[in-house]
């Protein structure tokens, strides 16, 4: 099972977080000061698993960001650099050739997009079409939605109210 | 009052303000989230929902990438996706998801809202509920939403479906009771064909079957099924885990299964599937040779490829292998050794794991050299972790690998120079044990420790200051074995030990006392030798010859007297090069030399200490303060004894030298008692005497105490530490002294306690016994006095264990540098029964899961009579019934569908049930039917 998944820039700047089990806010500090002081030390030529607190985090560097998910002892390491790149390939597609900026203005799709893939902590749909289908159809629920609130007549309305 | 509720809602920041916002005031971050948060406050609270939501989005962001706070708004976050409109639905859910815990207060509101998303007409509405379930479930929500998911596992939308079945996981978890509801749908599930769906399902029970596997037993057959018929590498890897898990429970699974998943680990092309078939082989399927064979293979396969990941994960299969192939890794062994020195720290780790599997006594030499080379060129952290895996697999077990002491108490001090050693804490822990238990190889201990004091890097290094306060107490305690007493003090003297902490420097101070004492008690002795020899020879004019021989005893003399002293080394009387065994001939004169105490040489030790303790007897800390003035003191009786002497050159006054050996006498007798390792269980070994009268309100203590066993057909004299002697050693000697009255007063005095108050003692008679760890020793050892029983079998204990296991262990080592032969054999290594290792407490398994289990092992036998018990490890009667079955299966096929419901085969009782059974069953579908029977053939 996937713990939590952490997207961490090159800096050290947090892109995303997502906890599949319990951590507290000040739990969630402190993993994300220890792993990135780890895992962003960790030269380019080397494995792609880091061993910690009992548990293991396969991260992969895909241009400044590194994106890290971290799993049990027993998981399977490759599956989940799979899963990695699966997720990336995803934004990619969605996004159109991701960057770093992508995520960083549109940081709630990308929790979107990742719902689609992962459901407690759990791969849940591996075909890259399906997810890029579910996701379109939701936005455009979304953008529906966001044409009748931001119409000015009803912000007028809402705000007489 | 409408004015600021439009100003917010037209001039509201967006997302994308803030994040430019923040991008572009790098310098005041916290102050322009302060800002933010405050607007975020204002916001939230209106009654617009669009500027709720973008607010509530806003602050999610920040609470995700910036770690802020945002507990506080979880009721904006409920009021949000109670909005009917979707895009505030989803700001909504997201900021639940990230920031609802179970404790959370308002938790409890979203429960209707949930239901209402589950029930919903939009799919998407339906898939955020379920998201948002499986991230915060609590038991509550859990209990009360059961039915709506159990409705969702069988929608007709594989989206919808995929998801149910992916939150079922967390149900069961939070609330085992929804087993009941949902476990035959999720099994039902097992046979859909959409493969998303069957990917969760597998997922859900590859997590179910890692906590509980033998509940899972009855679904092998599924899972087989899958195994064999599956081309999707995600859930062939989920099911493989699966049968890691139920294999080892049930060998005809293993038996059955195997050849499958060796099918997979020569087709597969997917390295992900490679390693988790070999994964999967060396866990458990370690008594199927082929199949270890192809895995090692494979991992070979993976050792030599360029990737660090595959070379990774080859080295992390081998050690899982090791325990039980070790050949796999000796194959191995140049790529191994090869990656200590890899880049990667990760790599090097597991590699220096594997080393260290491979060590055993006929290569612990060997190894131990190599890697401290290794150490001694690493960067500080591997260095330490390769001597830490260095002293922590040569203290396993007491030592068992280890044959020559004198070679790892060199090591050890070895260890201890490397400039990035920080394992000073363990080193002394080792130092002080084997210096304990080990009794041959104390006066290498000495010699080591000896040169460590004089070693001046080592002061500086704060991490190595636990290591000098052992080699401090080794020396001071096993002074009679060092060859230079005068330099050992000079070195426990040296201004620069007021680097040390007081805690350590105090050990220093005891230590230096303790030598001071023993070369004045060597003098003393030496003297009165000197007189006796004189007066045999009544000639005075050969003194310098005689005072030479008497040097010679000297440290045994000094023991002499009291004949019971256990500290008293046999070898050392026997064979005085023994004793210096490290130092040759050349150190043994010099022992002689430097041993033979003048009284200017004692008077300058003397006031060396003195004139070195003197400034500490005004030291704040009290340790240091009352050992100073203990020493002090000590000095000040001797010191007027040994001036009056020296004035007083040629008259001879009797009174005199009684003084001085009175004095020497006692503290002789302060110092004569040797420690020995203590079991922790020692207290509960105890008995309790027949007389002894616990208070009665103490009585309900028992009840806690109660599962402290008392176990001790053997119990640990703590007085008398016994090391048993080994082969070559005459006890000749002992049998003379052990019928010699103990002669100093002291002991006279303890013996005369114990005769009056014979109460408060441990019964010695009784209880006084020891245990070797030793088999082929006798059990228990009666000791009456502090002897050694004087016809103890010297072979039997000379480690017959020893040499069996180092005649299997030659065989198996594959090794080709190995040393044939030992020189000496192995010292005796005191061992403690049982109290030698803290006590494993067994883990208790979690309330929870065995709830868990349990309702799911009601569910899968819910069939069957209620009497029935489960009896697993019936295997007998399992493999009976399953013939039985077989016959009726090719007999009977309409019985036999009725006797299909009950799946479990653990359960002897189930398969009886087919008799009286039938006609209770309630018709499936006829696909399960189909599954189960399947399985009657299986077993």
């Amino acid at each position: 099972m996937i713990q939590f998944v952490l997207l961490i820039s090159r800096q050290g700047k947090v892109r995303l977080t997502k906890w599949y089990s319990p951590y507290t806010q000040k739990e969630r500090s402190k993993v994300i000061r220890e792993l990135s002081g780890v895992i962003l030390t960790r030269g380019p030529k080397l494995c792609n698993f880091v061993e910690w607190r009992g548990l293991k985090v396969v991260y992969k560097r895909y241009a400044s960001l590194y994106f890290c998910m971290c799993i049990d002892q027993d998981d399977n390491e490759l599956e989940v650099l799979e899963i990695i790149h699966h997720f990336v390939e995803i934004l990619d597609r969605y996004f159109g050739s991701v960057c770093e900026l992508d995520l960083i203005f549109n940081f709630h799709k990308a929790y979107y997009v990742l719902d689609e893939i992962l459901i407690a902590g759990e791969l849940q749909e591996s075909s890259k079409k399906t997810v890029a289908r579910l996701i379109a159809a939701q936005d455009s629920l979304v953008e529906t939605a966001k044409e009748q609130a931001s119409s000015i007549s009803n912000i007028i309305a809402q705000a007489t109210k | 009052m409408a004015s600021p509720s439009l100003m917010d809602s037209l001039f509201q920041r967006s997302l994308d303000d803030i994040i430019k916002g923040l991008r572009h005031q790098q310098s005041t971050e916290s102050t322009f989230i302060s800002k933010v948060i405050e607007e975020i406050r204002r916001e939230i609270k209106t009654t617009d929902l669009q500027t709720k939501s973008t607010a509530l989005q806003k602050l999610t962001y920040l609470n995700s990438i910036h770690s802020i706070d945002m507990s506080w708004a979880s009721f904006h976050a409920i009021e949000c996706i109670s909005s009917p409109a979707f895009a505030h639905k989803k700001i909504g859910y997201l900021a639940i998801s990230q920031s609802f815990n179970e404790s959370t207060p308002v938790i409890l509101l979203i429960s209707n809202q949930l239901r209402k998303d589950l029930n919903s007409g939009n799919e998407f509405e339906v898939s955020l509920a379920l998201d948002c379930l499986s991230r915060i479930g609590t038991v509550d929500l859990c209990r009360d939403l059961t039915s709506e998911v159990f409705t969702l596992m069988s929608t007709s939308k594989v989206f919808v479906r995929k998801k149910a079945v992916g939150v079922v996981f967390r149900l069961f978890e939070k609330y085992p009771d929804a087993v009941r509801v949902c476990f035959k749908r999720l099994v039902e599930s097992l046979e859909s064909s959409d493969s998303q769906i069957l990917s969760a399902v597998v997922g859900v029970f590859c997590e179910l079957a890692s906590k509980d596997p033998r509940s899972y037993l009855p679904l092998a057959p599924e899972f087989y099924r899958i195994l064999v018929g599956s081309r999707n590498n995600w859930v062939l890897i989920k099911v493989l885990k699966i049968f890691a898990n139920l294999a080892p429970l049930e060998p005809r699974l293993a038996k059955r299964v195997v050849e499958p998943i060796c099918d997979h680990l020569r087709k597969t092309g997917a390295k992900s599937m490679v390693f988790e078939c070999i994964r999967t082989v060396a866990t458990s399927f370690t008594e199927y040779e082929s199949a270890v064979k192809l895995a090692a293979v494979k991992i070979r396969e993976f050792l030599l490829e360029d990737d660090p990941n595959l070379k990774y994960l080859g080295l992390h299969g081998l050690s899982i292998m090791a325990p039980k192939h070790l050949w796999a890794v000796l194959e191995n062994k140049d790529v191994v050794i090869q990656s200590l020195s890899d880049e990667d720290p990760n790599i090097k780790l597991e590699s220096l794991c594997l080393v260290m599997a491979m060590v055993s006594e006929s290569n612990v030499v060997e190894i131990c050299r190599v890697l401290v080379n290794y150490a001694l060129k690493s960067d500080l952290e591997f260095c330490n972790e390769i001597l830490g895996s260095i002293l922590s697999t040569c203290c396993q077990n007491v030592y068992e690998i280890i044959t020559d002491f004198d070679w790892y108490v060199s090591l050890l001090g070895e260890m201890s120079r490397i400039p990035h050693c920080q394992k000073g804490e363990e080193i002394e822990n080792q130092l002080i044990d084997i210096g304990m238990r080990v009794k041959d190889v104390r006066p290498e201990l000495v010699r080591v420790g000896h040169h460590l004091l004089i070693d001046p890097a080592l002061l500086g290094n704060p991490y190595l200051h636990r290591m000098l306060s052992a080699a401090a107490w080794v020396c001071g305690e096993y002074v009679e074995f060092s060859g230079n007493p005068v330099e050992l003090l000079e070195a426990l003297l040296q201004p620069r030990t007021s680097l040390l902490p007081s805690s350590i420097r105090t050990v220093y101070m005891q230590s230096a006392f303790k030598v001071l004492f023993f070369c004045v008690c060597t003098y003393i002795e030496q003297k009165e030798d000197m007189t006796l020899e004189v007066s045999d020879l009544t000639s005075k004019g050969e003194c310098s010859e005689s005072s030479d021989l008497a040097s010679a005893k000297a440290p045994v003399a000094c023991d002499q007297d009291e004949g019971f002293n256990p500290r008293n080394s046999s070898q050392s009387y026997e064979d005085p090069s023994v004793v210096n065994g490290g130092h040759g001939h050349v150190s043994t004169s010099a022992f002689m030399e430097e041993t033979s105490f003048t009284r200017e040489s004692i008077v300058k030790l003397v006031n060396l200490m003195e004139l070195s303790l003197c400034p500490l007897s005004g030291s704040y800390d009290v340790e240091i303060q009352e050992r100073a003035r203990n020493a002090l003191g000590f000095i000040e009786l001797v010191k007027r004894d040994i001036l009056s002497r020296l004035l007083r050159k040629e008259a001879n006054s009797e009174s005199e030298d009684v003084c001085a050996s009175t004095i020497v006498e006692w503290l002789h007798d302060a110092f004569y008692e040797d420690l020995g390792p203590v079991s922790i269980t020692a207290q509960e070994r105890v008995l309790i005497p027949d007389e002894l009268v616990l208070k009665e309100n103490l009585a309900d203590l028992e009840a806690i105490c109660g599962n402290v066993e008392l176990t001790s057909s053997c119990s640990f004299s703590l007085r008398s530490p016994y090391y048993g002697e080994s082969a070559g050693v005459s006890f000749s000697n002992h049998q003379v002294e052990e019928d010699s009255e103990p002669s100093t007063e002291a002991t006279s005095l303890l013996t005369e306690h114990r005769r009056r108050h014979e109460l408060y003692y441990l019964p010695s008679e009784k209880n006084e016994t020891i245990t070797t760890a030793n088999d082929y020793a006798p059990a228990t050892i009666t000791i009456a006095n502090d002897y050694p029983p004087a016809n103890y079998p010297s072979s039997g204990i000379n480690t017959n264990d020893d040499s069996q296991d180092l005649v299997t262990l030659t065989n198996q080592s594959l090794l080709p540098k190995r040393k044939p032969n030992y020189a000496k054999p192995r010292p005796v290594v005191v061992k403690l029964d049982e109290g030698d290792a803290a006590p494993v407490t067994a883990k208790k398994p979690e309330v929870k899961g065995d709830l868990l289990s349990g309702a799911i092992r009601d569910i899968l036998n819910e069939a069957k009579p209620a009497s029935s018990q489960s009896n697993p490890s019936d295997k007998s009667s399992i493999k009976k019934k399953g013939k039985e079955k077989l016959n009726v299966d090719l007999s009977d096929s309409k019985e036999d569908l009725a006797v299909r419901e009950q799946p479990n085969p653990e359960n002897p009782s189930s398969r009886r049930s087919k008799h009286r059974g039938h006609g209770k069953e309630k018709s499936k579908k006829s696909q399960r039917e189909e599954g189960w029977g399947w399985k009657g053939r299986w077993w």
